[in-house]
């Protein structure tokens, strides 16, 4: 099953590619080739929300009694820890394409600079289920943590925005975009998110795979510590 | 209302422990000043430049003092195990959220008090608009001290809190260090007009990381 | 539960109104994580625990405004003085200033009411302890180790201490190595071994009501 949903990602990355690579056209006004960018930023950057609103639904599952369970603690920190590479991955993105179009590395505007500010919050969100403590502590500390960063974000967008706004308003459906979709963009594009959406899916599944061992390895270490730690005081006080 | 008269409780107790210890006055007032120089030095005292930034890099020392006051603030729950001695007084989770941020943000207002007028001094900056000034540092420090507090305890009693702490709070509070740093610029350069949506906005982080501590502190100050 | 180790794994523990029950066992059997069970500081995992009426699960703020914990730290803080601290004790509990000031007298500290917990002594820490959890009134008293550090005098406070809560209708649950001196208070010992209560002697069946009762499960 997971060799199969592998396979398909694969291929729907392949097909993206050829069509991003080869197919769609490069356009004068945007640095040639440089525009090819638009098939992998836009949806790295779809990927870094669509991971972020999976930790804190999931965060929220947790602290809701009813079906608060590790699974959702252990799928929050595996979709957070894809979402956080996927974050870093749109800022280099952007920047190199900011390079070419907008001249220079780095602008100060909303998106960029709020998508700068949600990596950090996550890295501290990482950082705080590093810190080695219970299982349930861990699940409601980090799910506080993740609800909470999820809440800043739009008030940090907000605040980014009125500071300061320079960047292109939304993606595709902006009448005043400087790049003009054709057929094969727009098929590109559309299959770029897809194929990201199912690499997305597959390498959390990888690492909610990964922190299920864990968790049971440890569960079954306990355990014996258990079982040794009662046989060796049952010898020792046997006499008394 | 017990809920309030709980919070003043442990607020007064905070404060209290503070003007004995003196930590908030003698070390990190100092520390906000030091920041003060250095950014100083960092621009090489071009007065032009100081001025214009004065505001942006007044918040920036408030910013890093946050950190300290928050640390300061839930080391002295770790020492001899005083945390549990709160959670054993049976007082509302919220009650000692709101008791122990309203301690941190008296602090932090000394703190601003004094680091204010130190940048007035040394980046020759002359006051205009103090309603807003004051206005948005209230809303400002209110929000600083709640966003802190929930994350002092969000990692209190964890291994390495001590840089956990900064990395949590530090990016939370962009919304802060922006609305401030902008309502100050504003009310200095004698358009106070064009501070007040930052300065509502300041208000509405601080309503609402508030409302988060109250709900959140009594479970984070539990053990599972 | 302590770290990631459950610390009691099949304990099974009731206790009547009235009772001096000691806990006897090896260091790290589980006896502290007991008593901090019973004052409603740790959640069980697996099984019940009920305290004075009172399920610990669902309502661990009214077990603890009933109880007092003299646990190995004094729950204080340095840089306030010993009056003050208790007085923080009294009122985040809604007792009076004058029951602070009583509680100190008690345990004989009140000498030193106006040094820095701070300053204080091994000693006189334990002796502050008692002093919070006298000034709590508490129904169900629990002391873990509190022969440790305390001198003749304060060992004789601490004997009339325990032996007076009886009377006034309280309950004691001690933990303690000094076993010579604590069997002398206690009318009931019970040993825990490896998180397991092992070979109580057996309480002798009253019409007491049950103030604790603890079964844990692994």
């Amino acid at each position: 099953m997971k060799r199969l949903f592998l396979a398909v990602t694969v291929v729907a990355l392949a097909v993206t590619a050829v069509f991003a690579l080869w197919i769609t056209p490069p356009r004068a006004d945007q640095g040639f080739d440089a525009v090819r960018l638009l098939y992998l930023h836009a949806p790295t950057a779809w990927i870094a929300y669509l991971a972020f609103g999976v930790t804190a639904l999931a965060s929220l599952l947790w602290l809701l009694p009813r079906t608060r369970g590790t699974t959702w603690d252990l799928l929050a920190g595996a979709s957070a820890e894809v979402g956080v590479v996927f974050t870093g991955l749109t800022l280099v993105l952007g920047s190199l394409w900011g390079r070419p179009t907008w001249g220079t590395w780095w602008e100060w505007d909303a998106r960029l600079t709020t998508t700068a500010i949600l990596f950090f919050l996550y890295l501290g969100y990482l950082a705080l289920r590093r810190t080695g403590t219970t299982a349930d502590e861990r699940g409601k500390r980090s799910a506080i943590a993740a609800l909470i960063a999820f809440a800043d974000v739009p008030v940090s967008y907000l605040s980014v925005t009125w500071w300061q706004t320079l960047h292109q308003q939304g993606t595709v459906f902006n009448e005043r975009l400087s790049v003009k979709i054709d057929g094969s963009m727009a098929f590109t594009l559309v299959a770029a998110v897809v194929s990201f959406t199912l690499l997305y899916g597959y390498l959390v599944l990888e690492r909610f795979e990964l922190a299920q061992l864990e968790e049971g390895r440890e569960a079954r270490e306990l355990e014996r510590a258990i079982a040794d730690r009662v046989q060796a005081e049952h010898v020792e006080v046997a006499p008394v | 209302m017990s809920f309030l008269r709980d919070a003043l409780l442990v607020a007064g107790k905070d404060l209290r422990i503070e003007r004995r210890s003196r930590v908030a006055l003698q070390q990190i007032v100092p520390f906000g000043g030091v920041v003060v120089l250095l950014f100083a030095f960092a621009l090489d005292s071009d007065r032009t430049l100081l001025h214009q930034a004065a505001p942006g890099l007044f918040w920036a020392a408030v910013l890093l003092a946050v950190v300290l006051a928050v640390g300061r603030s839930f080391a002295i729950e770790e020492a001899n195990r005083a945390r549990d001695g709160l959670r054993l007084s049976g007082l509302d989770g919220g009650s000692i959220f709101l008791g122990k941020a309203a301690a941190v943000a008296v602090e932090l207002f000394l703190l601003e008090v004094i680091v204010g007028a130190a940048v007035v001094v040394l980046y020759d900056v002359s006051v205009r608009g103090v309603v807003v000034l004051l206005c948005a540092a209230v809303a400002a420090t209110v929000g600083l001290a709640a966003t802190g507090t929930v994350y002092g305890v969000l990692a209190g009693g964890l291994r390495a809190r001590e840089t956990l702490v900064p990395l949590l709070v530090l990016p939370a509070v962009t919304p802060v260090m922006l609305g401030a740093t902008r309502s100050f610029q504003a009310a200095l350069d004698g358009v106070p007009g064009d501070a007040w949506p930052w300065v509502q906005l300041l208000a509405a982080f601080a309503v609402l990381a508030v409302a988060a501590g109250t709900v959140a502190f009594g479970p984070l100050l539990e053990e599972a | 539960m302590l770290g990631r180790f459950p610390a009691l794994a099949g304990a099974n523990l009731e206790v009547e109104t009235g009772e001096v029950v000691l806990l006897s066992g090896p260091n790290g059997a589980g006896k502290t994580t007991l008593l901090r069970l019973c004052a409603g500081l740790l959640a069980l995992r697996a099984g019940e625990a009920e305290v004075l009426g009172v399920n610990l699960a669902v309502e661990p703020r009214r077990v603890r405004r009933a109880v007092a914990l003299v646990g190995h730290e004094t729950f204080c803080y340095d840089d306030l003085t010993v009056a003050e601290n208790i007085r923080f004790v009294a009122r985040s509990t809604g007792r009076r200033a004058a029951d602070a000031d009583d509680a100190l007298e008690r345990v004989g500290l009140q000498r030193v009411a106006h040094t820095a917990h701070g300053r204080l002594s091994q000693g006189q820490r334990r002796r502050l302890s008692l002093a919070n959890a006298l000034v709590r009134k508490p129904r169900l008293l629990l002391l873990d180790e509190p022969h440790a550090g305390l001198d003749e005098h304060g060992r004789a406070v601490l004997a009339d201490i325990v032996r007076s809560t009886p009377a006034e209708g309280g309950t004691v649950i001690l933990a303690s190595h000094e076993l010579d001196l604590a069997r002398r208070l206690a009318t009931r010992e019970v040993r825990i071994v490896a998180g397991q209560v092992h070979a109580a002697t057996a309480a002798a069946p009253t019409a007491a009501p049950v103030v604790a009762e603890v079964e844990a499960r692994a």
